[in-house]
């Protein structure tokens, strides 16, 4: 029978995989529609009327499967990873229960008067309740990554025995909360939501303005995506940078991993792109074999702040085992290259729209409408180098995750629960696709939104397929 | 200038000298109270669901928990949450003892969840009949995981569930039936409100009569002592709340009718709370004592608590008073 260690860990990967969508879906387009809702109040224009409809059913939607995906997630620490659960619930259960009171209750309430009430409700209150529900998902998110960020760089507290097994204590909340890692991880996070809605609504935008579907509306919509993309995707491959110095910092095994150096070495470059020179080296990537395009001495100066000399400390010269080096390090790569096409894209959109040729270029359109969900994409890719590189840890220097996991589990629950959820999750994913494939082909404005004149109408393309 | 509170008088001892350990046992059983009376009738609606197959109808029955079921459910994230920062060894040992019925809750919530969104988001029949389906199935299967998992917990089951948990499972269910009428009482019409409150005291009936039986089968374990002074109080009160129940829905006094329900639950968690104190997890042999978190640690969330419960007090004051009043039309909320 399967190790039930390996199984929850698997379990746990797909569950969290599979939720991440849904917020960074609800987090990105929260700014959006606080915007779109006080135009609309501001200026009564039809367009920001429609802006809003139209998005806020797609962020309904989004989050009701981000809450029963959620909810899962919030009792897996005590099913698959009791163990961790007792020894770190000190540390660990204080902000989850934050998280409940002060942000889900907060979105999921005025939710309900976002979604249904516009009608019923004042303006004032209208317009209160899209910013209510927006700082909840990013309030979810503060305490959320509080739980993550501790568990990469924990501080403030004291590990004691108690009965045979290491117990947590918390000694300084501020210290544990406040701890190094938080605000690289908040800002890279939100950031990344920011850029992934701005991506998807730029690739939805495009596709309709390249079918001639194109009015007011999509235009629109189109213009207020390539600006916050202009701004979210420089930002992010900045931050990025210095994020991984960080990283090096605060967890040197993880780097090594994320650059595939076995020997502890100076002056080592950044490897741009890696070619792998074999089959092995795909699934064992090792500096040393890579055929590499590389900045020289910028991994040192990256992982020392400056100094092109300094030296990495390789795999090889650390004691624990290593974490999957080939999964970390692909994943790395890919998040970084598509991070770079990301501001390529902003800044090729950028230039059509300062040469007012924003909607004539066929081959802009398909590039944007092709990225439209590699935002989400990369924001995967980043959590599994962030989470996949940690191991064997899972508690980073603290407690292994082999050491985590329920005592009593068997192999045989844990491999029902987890067939069992990659069937539940994979229809829940297609299903979700379909639901928001038909929102945009059936729900979406398509006419003009102020008619001049009846002619204008009569033109428009009908949207029934 | 009011001088901060220093963090090292925190870890000293409890917050004012409180019994922080015996309020915070009963808070978390007034949270999960206060979600299984919520999210209680929103299960109910579901179940009622079936008996209706006028689309009109079926319409308002969803208008009538769309805005709230969300609102509703996050007081089972709270109360795990809660359950986590207060008692995680309990957190932890309730939840991997019960591991597959844990999951079972968790897909119910699932189907639950989706299948409302899913139901509007398509008008052919085929399509709204399967997910109406598909909201039945999860709103009678929710309760009763969770009322057998309530069960398991109180009686100290080891394996999957006893005939006594099960029996639990079906009374919760019963009684989110009650608790769906009674809320469809303030929100429906005419017929659909008449035939609903029918079922309701149909499920009120079986609700008693499973309660005590569940009872009475789970009391040869030593805790559950079924003559207790408070285990007789509660049940005369239940018995009371019910006919207050039957009596006011028959009247029309339909706010008196849903709080009459609301104090049923409210009994039921209690009772579960009595019979269990001082323990809090009997197969585990652990006294709520002996789960409590350290000092520091239980003051930040006892503090946090505090400030943050009232709050979410008024978020469903101003959610419940935006949508008062009866659904009449089908899209009356959009
Ligand atoms: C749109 C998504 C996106 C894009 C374009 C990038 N990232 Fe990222 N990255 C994420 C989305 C993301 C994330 C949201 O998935 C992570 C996971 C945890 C976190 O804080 O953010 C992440 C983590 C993450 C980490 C931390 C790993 C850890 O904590 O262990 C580093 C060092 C980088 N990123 C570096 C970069 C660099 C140098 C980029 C250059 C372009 C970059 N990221 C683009
Ligand atoms: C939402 C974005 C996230 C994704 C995509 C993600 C992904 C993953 C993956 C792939 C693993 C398996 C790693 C392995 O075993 O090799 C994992 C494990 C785990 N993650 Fe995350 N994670 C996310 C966020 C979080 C957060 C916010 C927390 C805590 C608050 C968390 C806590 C854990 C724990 C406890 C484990 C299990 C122990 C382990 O395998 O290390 N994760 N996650
Ligand atoms: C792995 C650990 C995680 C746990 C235990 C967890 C828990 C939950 C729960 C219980 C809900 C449902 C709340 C409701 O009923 O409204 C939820 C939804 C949500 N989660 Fe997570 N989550 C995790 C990872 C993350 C991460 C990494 C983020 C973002 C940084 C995040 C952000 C959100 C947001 C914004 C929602 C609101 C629902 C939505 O907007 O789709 N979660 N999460």
């Amino acid at each position: 029978m399967i190790d039930p260690v390996i199984a929850s860990r698997l379990q746990f990967a797909v569950t969290t995989i599979v939720h991440i969508i849904f917020p960074v879906m609800s987090m990105g387009l929260a700014p959006f529609l606080i915007y779109f809702t006080w135009k609309e109040i501001r200026t009564e224009e039809q367009v920001y009327r429609q802006l809003r409809e139209f998005w806020t059913k797609l962020f309904a939607v989004s989050f009701v499967v981000g809450t029963v995906t959620g909810i899962v997630l919030e009792f897996e620490f005590g099913t698959n990873f009791a163990a961790f659960s007792t020894a770190a619930g000190e540390l660990f259960g204080g902000p989850l229960a934050v998280e409940g009171m002060m942000a889900f209750m907060l979105e999921a309430t005025f939710l309900g008067i976002f979604v249904f009430g516009r009608e019923r409700v004042t303006d004032r209150l209208y317009m209160l309740s899209s910013v209510l529900v927006g700082l909840g998902t990013w309030l979810s998110a503060l305490w959320i990554l509080i739980a993550n960020s501790w568990m990469q760089t924990p501080r403030g507290f004291e590990t004691v025995m108690e009965s045979g097994q290491p117990v947590v204590m918390l000694v300084d909340p501020i210290a544990a909360y406040a701890n190094p890692r938080f605000p690289w991880m908040y800002v890279h996070m939100q950031n990344a939501a920011v850029l992934s809605v701005a991506l998807f609504m730029a690739g939805v935008a495009a596709y309709f303005v390249w079918m001639n579907r194109d009015t007011e509306f999509w235009r629109k919509t189109m213009k207020i995506a390539l600006a916050v993309l202009l701004i979210s995707a420089p930002f992010q491959a900045i931050h990025g940078d210095a994020y991984g110095r960080h990283v090096a910092d605060t967890q040197p095994q993880k780097f090594a991993a994320m650059e595939a150096q076995y020997d502890t070495e100076s002056s080592v470059g950044l490897k741009l792109l890696a070619f792998p020179t074999s089959f092995s080296d795909i699934t064992d990537p090792r500096a040393e074999n890579l055929y590499v395009v590389e900045l020289p001495f910028v991994a040192s100066i990256l992982a020392s702040g400056g100094d092109p000399g300094a030296s990495i400390t390789g795999l090889n010269d650390i004691s624990t085992e290593n974490p999957p080096v080939a999964i970390v390090f692909w994943a790395f790569r890919a998040m970084v290259g598509l991070g770079m096409w990301f501001i390529l894209l902003a800044f090729w959109g950028g230039v059509r729209w300062y040469q007012g040729r924003l909607f004539d270029d066929d081959l802009l359109a398909k590039a944007l409408v092709a990225s439209s969900l590699l935002g989400i994409f990369t924001v995967e890719l980043g959590w599994i180098v962030t989470e996949v590189g940690r191991q064997p840890w899972v508690i980073q220097g603290v407690m292994k995750t082999s050491a985590g996991v329920s005592p009593g589990l068997t192999g045989a629950e844990a491999l029902t629960t987890l067939v069992g959820f990659v069937g539940v999750y994979s229809a829940l994913l297609v299903l979700y696709s379909y639901v928001v494939t038909r929102l945009i082909r059936e729900e979406a404005p398509t006419r003009p939104a102020t008619p001049t004149d009846d002619d204008t109408r009569g033109v428009t393309v009908p949207n029934d397929d | 200038m009011i001088e901060p509170l220093p963090l090292s008088t925190l870890a000293e001892g409890p917050l004012f000298g409180l019994p922080l350990t015996q309020l915070w046992f009963g808070l978390l059983f007034v949270v999960l109270g206060t979600f299984l009376f919520l999210d209680g009738f929103d299960f109910g609606v579901g179940a009622l669901f079936a008996t209706r197959d006028d689309d009109h109808e079926r319409e308002q029955l969803l208008s009538a928990i769309g805005p709230f079921w969300d609102g509703n459910e996050v007081w089972l994230v709270v109360f795990g949450g809660l359950l986590f920062a207060v008692f995680p060894v309990v957190y932890a040992n309730l939840f991997s003892r019960h591991y597959l019925l844990m999951f079972a809750i968790l897909g119910s919530l699932i189907l639950r969840g989706l299948a409302p969104e899913m139901y509007e988001q398509r008008h052919d029949r085929r399509w709204q009949r399967n997910w109406g389906r598909a909201f039945v199935a999860g709103s009678l299967a929710a309760p009763f995981t969770l009322g057998v998992f309530v069960g398991n917990w109180l009686f100290g089951v080891q394996g999957v569930a006893s005939a006594a948990s099960l029996t639990i499972g079906l009374a919760v269910v019963a009684l989110t039936v009650v608790d769906g009428a009674a809320f469809l009482g303030l929100k429906t019409r005419g017929n659909l409100r008449a035939e609903t409150r029918l079922l309701g005291h149909l499920a009120q009936a079986a609700y008693l009569v499973l309660a005590v039986v569940g009872l009475l089968l789970g009391r040869s374990v030593p805790h559950v002592d079924v003559t207790a002074p408070t285990t007789l109080a509660l049940l005369g009160l239940t018995v009371v709340l019910a006919a207050v129940y039957v009596g006011a829905s028959r009247r029309g006094r339909h706010y008196v009718a849903f709080a009459a329900v609301a104090g049923q639950v409210y009994g039921l968690v209690a009772l579960v709370a009595t019979l269990l104190y001082p323990s809090i997890d009997p197969a585990a042999g652990l006294t709520a004592e002996a789960a409590i978190v350290s000092t520091l640690p239980l003051n930040l969330t006892s503090i946090g608590t505090a400030l943050l419960l009232p709050l979410v007090a008024v978020y469903f004051v101003v959610l419940y008073s935006a949508f008062d009043g009866p659904v009449d039309e089908p899209d009356a909320y959009s």
